[in-house]
């Protein structure tokens, strides 16, 4: 576990502790197995828009895409009486192909991340618009997905399966980020993709994947939101998800110039997240400041982040094991330094 | 003696655990052009920033015009008339040339509505520009530009705030040989026009065509001045690295073996109607010269498989190879060490065991994944092999000097078994001792049966590494050199596609 890890978890202790010695019914086990929940349902998507991010992309299409395959899959249950087995598998193809289309335009026609998931947020909230003609998904009375449905919103002994399933999945990638070769490759595309290149990485499918990665869970997202809720409105359905799904990595150590993260970081920063909307609600703060108190805490945790490195690399510059100053750092500052200095550098370059 | 512009005395700068600078003095007469050198980490750096007023020394006075000062501010050295053309240079890529040279100087009009007078900043660069012999107009925009023709806007720059002193630091390090002529020409110049130049260098053939006299450098000490009827190649080394450099030429051990590299009808995209017919035997290094933009980078890249090739191919031993990617090539064993290891060499906030493995980590793992001993296991033994000064594998990257860096970007190569390898400007902005060091290395790799290509504008470096020359000109080769025909001359003419003095080019 590295320090942004523990500090992370120091956080949200300090924060559940006040909250719970304010209002104890946050700390009752019905809010906490309800949170644990949520945490489950927010973190699996996260985990793959982590993934794009360490790239040094990102996807803001997840919330739509949770709609088209939303309203897919209830069509596909209900007025098409496909077995669920089916239907499931459709919803996870279809995302990992969603996600594969992304990271094609992303990698191979070299577009804008931004741009591309943009455009994906837009065409696929409309598709499922028009799909439905605007109208709102459900379940009939009968039992179409009894079984998914109960596996999908169930528990075993009290644990939500939602929450279980994020830990498996948590592991599963953390093993692939921090264990395997191609977590490695990842991080290094993200930090230097030209370097990566040298080096004989082949960039494009590493980052492709982490698209597909990343539709995928949006894939198994959908069903899991379908269950929780039972409906699909297609207007708003997932509506803002990327953004919580954004928030929680950055929360978690993810830096959008790509790069840095964690498995770990990212489920915290989404437990994070749910702990703060949680508190919102026990604490009696109007719910219609929970985005600000969100973005509150987002900020501030940032800000701290920033300084406390930018503390850490003037300790190891003092202490002369940084015989150079970072060049990245350096060369962020130099179109400042040269306004500063006029003719002169901040360096001369050669310091080392 | 000419009037002293200025003087440093015993200028010391500690930082904890460094003595950076102890006891430096320096002077700095009228019209003189002061060569500075040092291998990095010498101290020069830090000797131009106490000039510059970046940087407060701890001990010592800085004499400017009879005043003395304990140390000055950014903005006393420039009204002093100290300026600086950078290393890496500071300009704005997407203003014009006029806006670059006033940057925070601004001609305004309007009064109140302080608008920019481009056209009267316009008017005031045209006759610096043509003072420096510069063939672009004030309204070029800097990304259109040249580094060479960039170096001129600095130095514009400098002559617009009546500098009396202006500090190169590596100029040329990126400049084709006629730039750099070129420059040594505006430097005369200047020089004739009393300005002084403080210039430094790794590059002593630069030093000794241009500079009055030479101080040395070494551990943040003075350790000599050599006037200009002093200025021989050897004493300079001698007094960088307390030790003569053997001559730089170490030959083969055995006659270069039969078979080899073909490059057979290569096109790259950067010259898509010439071909590239080149060959490499065996165990010998063939150095790749020419001037800059000559497609000497293009054809690593193709042959690397970074850039596509639009004809011809590459045999081992009368093999074809099939190259793609980067992938193919490493699977071939044909390796690069690019020109900017910073971009392209190394992931620099990665750690030092990392960057090593990273193009072979697929041989430390098992099922995808790593296997954490075998990775330190090869990464402590390159940087054994390598000698590479740090005190743990786990250190970033950044961290390093440019010499040790460079030494990463072979480690992660040297782990494989290269059977070619290109060299791209390989000591560039390395120090005196870590270059041999290079060299040495390039040896035994050749030795060891290697084909190895190395491309460089260092002309020392082409001629005394090299077993044979190779010259580029406008996408093609235009002649191949043998031990016996070197000299400085033949690699010129040819890099200008003329013929060589003595014998017929020799056809690649």
């Amino acid at each position: 576990m590295n320090k942004k890890d523990l500090g992370l978890v120091l956080l949200l202790v300090v924060i559940s502790a006040v909250t719970g010695a304010i209002n104890p019914a946050f700390l009752s086990l019905v809010n906490l197995l309800n949170m644990a929940n949520l945490i489950g349902l927010f973190g699996v998507f996260a985990l793959g828009e982590g993934l794009v991010i360490i790239t040094g992309g990102i996807d803001l299409s997840l919330g739509s895409m949770f709609a088209l395959l939303g309203v897919v899959f209830i069509d596909l249950l209900t007025t098409y009486e496909v077995p669920w087995p089916l239907a499931l598998l459709a919803v996870l193809l279809g995302g990992l192909a969603l996600g594969g289309i992304q990271g094609f335009l992303v990698t191979r026609l070299k577009m804008q991340p931004f741009i591309v998931t943009l455009c994906g947020l837009l065409i696929y909230r409309g598709a499922a618009r028009y799909y439905t003609s605007d109208s709102t998904r459900g379940f009939g009375y009968g039992d179409e997905a009894a079984t998914l449905s109960s596996i999908a919103s169930g528990n075993v002994a009290g644990l939500p399966n939602t929450f279980i399933l994020l830990i498996i999945l948590a592991l599963v990638l953390g093993v692939l980020l921090h264990r395997s070769v191609y977590g490695r490759w990842l991080y290094a595309v993200g930090k230097n993709e030209e370097a990566a290149r040298f080096s004989g990485i082949s960039t494009n499918i590493v980052i492709a994947t982490a698209y597909i990665i990343s539709g995928g869970l949006a894939g198994i997202s959908t069903v899991l939101f379908v269950f929780y809720t039972n409906s699909v409105s297609p207007s708003s359905f997932g509506n803002f998800y990327e953004l919580y799904a954004i928030a929680a990595a950055v929360l978690g150590g993810c830096s959008l110039r790509g790069g840095e993260g964690s498995i770990l970081g990212i489920v915290l920063g989404t437990a994070l997240l749910q702990v703060l909307q949680n508190l919102v609600n026990i604490l009696g703060i109007p719910n219609s400041l929970n985005f600000a108190v969100m973005g509150t805490v987002i900020l501030i945790g940032v800000l701290a982040d920033h300084q406390l490195q930018a503390r850490r690399r003037r300790k190891m510059a003092l202490a002369g094991v940084v015989r150079a100053r970072p060049r990245s750092t350096a060369e962020r500052q130099q179109g400042a330094a040269a306004r500063n200095a006029d003719a002169l550098p901040a360096r001369t370059g050669d310091q080392a | 003696m000419a009037e002293i512009l200025f003087e440093l005395a015993g200028i010391s700068k500690s930082y904890p655990g460094v003595m950076a600078l102890d006891d430096v003095s320096l002077r700095v007469c009228r019209g003189e052009v002061l060569g500075l050198i040092g291998e990095n980490g010498a101290g020069k750096s830090t000797l131009m920033r106490v000039l510059g007023g970046v940087v407060a020394p701890s001990k010592g006075v800085i004499r400017i015009g009879g005043t003395e000062h304990a140390r000055m501010t950014v903005n006393e050295a420039t009204q002093a008339g100290i300026a600086f053309v950078h290393q890496e240079l500071n300009l704005f890529e997407n203003l014009d040339v006029a806006a670059n040279v006033f940057i925070g100087r601004e001609k305004l009009v309007g009064g109140p509505l302080k608008l920019v007078d481009s056209a009267e900043m316009r008017a005031r660069v045209t006759p610096l520009l043509e003072r420096l012999g510069a063939d672009f107009t004030p309204d070029t925009l800097v990304e259109n530009l040249s580094i060479a023709e960039r170096q001129m806007v600095e130095i514009a720059k400098a002559l617009s705030i009546d500098a009396r002193v202006i500090i190169m630091d590596e100029p040329t390090s990126s400049l084709t040989i006629s730039e750099t002529e070129r420059l040594l020409e505006v430097i005369a110049d200047l020089k004739a026009h009393g300005i002084s130049v403080i210039y430094i260098s790794h590059r002593l053939g630069e030093i000794t065509t241009c500079a009055d006299r030479v101080m040395v450098l070494r551990d943040g000490r003075t350790v000599g001045e050599l006037a200009r009827n002093e200025l021989s190649h050897a004493a300079m080394i001698r007094l960088m690295i307390g030790r003569d450099l053997k001559a730089l030429h170490t030959p083969p051990k055995r006659p270069s073996q039969p078979g080899g590299c073909d490059i057979v009808g290569f096109v790259t995209s950067a010259f898509p109607d010439r071909q590239i017919d080149l060959s490499v035997r065996h165990g010998e290094i063939l150095g790749l010269a020419g001037l800059v933009g000559a497609g000497r980078t293009s054809l690593a890249r193709a042959a690397f498989g970074i850039d596509p090739l639009l004809g011809g191919e590459i045999r081992i031993d009368n093999a074809p190879i099939a190259i793609a990617s980067p992938r193919d090539a490493i699977r071939q064993g044909i390796y690069l060490l690019p020109e900017d290891r910073k971009k392209s060499g190394l992931v620099l906030e990665l750690p030092i065991r990392e960057n090593v493995t990273l193009a072979s980590l697929l041989n430390y793992a098992r099922m995808w994944l790593v296997s954490g001993p075998a990775e330190r296991k090869v990464a402590k033994e390159q940087v054994r092999r390598l000698s590479i000064k740090v005190p743990s594998i786990d250190m970033e990257a950044v961290t390093l000097s440019g010499g040790n860096q460079q030494k990463v970007v072979l480690g992660k190569w040297l782990s494989m078994q290269p059977r070619m390898m290109f060299f791209d400007e390989p000591t560039r902005g390395v120090d005196v001792g870590a270059k041999s060091e290079i060299y040495a290395l390039m040896r035994e790799l050749a030795d060891q049966g290697v084909a190895i290509v190395m491309i460089s504008s260092d002309m020392e470096e082409v001629i005394g590494v090299s077993d044979r020359i190779a010259v580029m000109h406008e996408g093609s080769v235009s002649g191949v050199l043998e031990r016996e025909q070197f000299s400085e001359y033949n690699v010129l003419q040819l890099a200008i596609g003329q013929a060589p003095d003595t014998v017929e080019a020799a056809a690649p």
